[in-house]
């Protein structure tokens, strides 16, 4: 915001009540009510004026205070946003950054703990990034607002307290690009958002059983890298791809489609895929435990893969 | 129509009518006033005066784009009965004094946003007929690159964005232009159009909402042309009053049959709105054509009543009235005119029918903007797709 003025940041409690999860803080002290509006509850309007806004060249960031609410601005962001470049003959760019908490937190019930990044995938024209670490948080974020392109932006509710040390210096993280978080030789384990940091138990376990897994954290969701995860499944030839998306038609069975047919020749064993369960997420804390993957489950699916 | 009221003949015109055709856009600016048909009614403002400033030049002009606009929408009636034109086409004859009215009222900086009846105010905005109607036929020279359609005419350098295939989706956009207009200080207002249909999407009380409360300078314009598509408004909405629907926004009601009418609330809307917000404008109009080409326009409304319409109030027959009365032309030179409009239409026909389609690398043109130069592929069975 500093950089270029004509980012501005667009949604509700963003302003003076700092963000729902203090992701604005600040914000608004610095930069004024004209730069980071706080909006009434109406995603379907705001979402669509903040691609308006993107047509004459603003940069806004709009925020879904929780990414399920952005349903009610879907048509605007399946229509305008991803279609307008198309439609207009090229001659509107819409470089908006759709951004929200979303992923299943601590018993916030249903409707509270959607994960929407499998809707949204076919939008033709939008990208979707993920992220999952406080580095990647700050350069995807960048990367997203520099973009001409319509960014949506997947933060997870439970990793906002992660702390890490990054550099002082100005960087970007790539939008399109994979992350390769612990490279390995026996398998290759796709993730993202949340369920890195559930890889990454398990990692442990896994090696100290004698395993040596290649972990990456795929974080772009469209498109996939499949420059990183094609170098990496002819490396291993296995594959387990663990993600907190639904299981039917998520981002887990996408990327499944897209390394079978790209990389069939290089399998020594079926893509395996751990999604959550088709089931609205449930309050108690042992059913919402179960709707998720967990370590030890990620453990058992490495093992049954590598035997 | 009210004819009889209209104020005196402009003084001092003394000149051989042979020499006034001549010069059919006349660059003849002596100032005439005009009377609207009706008075406007206003919903918590003061209407503005019915005495609308005009000229010579600016009546004749009206008439010719006018005369323009239905040619063109006839002419794609008969491309879309040929099978020129598929898919959706809504035309827009009949209300063409609400597209030259508000051209007329503003500049090219202030922005107009539209739903999918939106080929004459592409053409108001500076657009040419043969863009249309390649794009129309979906060929490389349309103004979309044929990607678009009817529904998606767009003038980026005229500021009018678009042609929207969603009901009502495109007002929060209009609003968001206007948020734009303010926050670069840029002394422009954004006109979002939208129909009586419309009128009852929810996000319109959104976009209202926040523009009210945001002070931006939009001005909502819903062309009330009495159907949504098969459904009479009120059969639709329970107050069809959609100028007082604003409730704490200010709102006029404008025959939007009468170009000057529709001048003078324009003109009216841009003051206030970039003095103090929102307005709503309701334009009272009507459409000859059914709701698009698949719909004959006549299962619901009786062909009395679009006859009817276009014996009283049609708005080019109004131009016409009054061109003749001031003695700008004679009868013989207006049908010249129309006869040379008929003409620039058929050539841009047949110049657009020569156009090719698309290359098919375009389809995966547009779908986003080439970036930082990351070579990246998406793969799928029958190959690369679209690289960016």
């Amino acid at each position: 915001m500093d950089r270029d003025p004509h980012v501005c940041v667009m949604g509700e409690d963003v302003g003076h009540y700092g963000g729902s999860y203090k992701v604005t803080k600040g914000l608004a002290d610095k930069f004024g009510d004209l730069r980071v509006l706080d909006t009434p509850i109406c995603e379907n309007a705001f979402t669509g004026m903040g691609i308006g806004a993107a047509m004459t060249g603003l940069r806004p960031v709009i925020e879904g205070m929780n990414m399920g609410f952005l349903l009610l601005a879907f048509n605007q962001i399946s229509n305008n946003c991803g279609m307008l470049h198309y439609t207009s003959g090229g001659q509107f760019t819409i470089p908006v950054v759709i951004r929200g908490p979303g992923g299943v937190g601590r018993q916030l019930g249903a409707e509270h703990s959607q994960r929407l990044e499998s809707y949204f995938q076919s939008i033709p024209g939008i990208q979707m990034v993920a992220c999952s670490t406080p580095y990647n948080a700050k350069g995807l974020m960048k990367a997203a607002i520099r973009s001409e392109n319509p960014v949506i932006l997947f933060e997870h509710v439970l990793l906002y307290n992660l702390k890490e040390k990054i550099p002082d210096e100005e960087y970007i993280c790539n939008l399109e690009e994979a992350e390769m978080v612990r490279p390995g030789e026996h398998i290759t384990i796709l993730t993202y958002s949340r369920m890195r940091h559930h890889v990454m138990q398990a990692a442990k376990t896994l090696v100290n059983k004698g395993y040596d897994p290649e972990v990456i954290d795929i974080r772009s969701l469209k498109p996939f890298d499949l420059y990183t995860i094609g170098n990496s499944v002819k490396k291993t030839h296995r594959v387990l791809i663990v993600e907190e998306c639904m299981r039917t038609g998520g981002i887990g069975a996408s990327l499944t489609a897209a390394i079978n047919e790209n990389f069939h020749d290089y399998l020594d064993a079926p893509v395996m895929c751990l999604s959550s369960q088709d089931v609205p997420t449930p309050y108690a804390g042992t059913l919402e435990e179960w709707t998720v993957v967990q370590p030890a489950q990620i453990v058992t699916a490495v093992e049954q893969l590598c035997q | 129509m009210a004819l009889s009221r209209l104020s005196s003949r402009s003084k001092g015109i003394s000149r051989p009518l042979s020499a006034a055709f001549s010069r059919s856009i006349s660059t003849d600016t002596t100032p005439i006033t005009i009377e609207t048909s009706l008075p406007f009614t206003a919903h918590l403002c003061d209407p503005p005066s019915r005495s609308v400033e005009s000229s010579t030049q600016e009546l004749l002009s009206f008439f010719r784009t006018m005369a323009l606009m239905r040619r063109m929408e006839i002419a794609a009636d008969s491309l879309y009965k040929a099978k020129l034109i598929r898919g959706f086409c809504h035309l827009y004859d009949g209300q063409e004094a609400v597209a030259i009215g508000m051209e007329a009222a503003i500049t090219k900086k202030d922005a107009i946003i539209t739903a999918y009846r939106d080929h004459c105010i592409f053409l108001g905005r500076g657009g040419s007929l043969y863009e249309v109607f390649a794009e129309l036929m979906g060929r490389q020279d349309g103004c979309s690159k044929g990607k678009g359609g009817s529904m998606h005419f767009y003038k980026k350098d005229s500021s009018f964005y678009g042609g929207h295939g969603i009901v009502g989706a495109q007002v929060p956009l209009g609003c968001g232009i206007a948020f734009a207009q303010k926050y670069s200080k840029e002394e422009a207002v954004t006109f979002a159009m939208y129909g009586d249909g419309a009128a009852n999407q929810g996000q319109l009380f959104e976009a209202l909402n926040i523009s009210a409360l945001w002070d931006l300078p939009s001005i909502l314009v819903c062309e009330n042309n009495h159907y949504g598509m098969g459904t009479a408004e009120w059969r639709a909405a329970k107050s069809p009053s959609y100028y007082k629907r604003g409730d704490y926004v200010p709102g006029l009601k404008v025959d939007g049959m009468d170009a000057f009418a529709v001048k003078q609330a324009c003109k009216f809307a841009k003051e206030h709105a970039l003095k103090n917000g929102p307005i709503i404008l309701e334009m009272d109009t009507y459409r000859y054509h059914g709701h698009s080409m698949s719909d004959p326009g006549s299962t619901y409304r009786t062909r009395d009543e679009i006859s009817g319409v276009r014996q009283e109030r049609d708005p080019i027959e109004r131009i016409k009235k009054l061109v003749l009365s001031h003695d700008l032309a004679t009868e013989k030179e207006l049908k010249d005119m129309e006869k040379e409009i008929r003409k620039e239409v058929d050539d841009a026909i047949a110049k657009a029918k020569d156009c090719p389609m698309p290359e098919p690398s375009e389809l995966f043109t547009n779908v986003y903007v080439k970036g930082f130069g990351t070579e990246c592929v998406l793969c799928s069975v029958q190959g690369p797709l679209c690289e960016f």
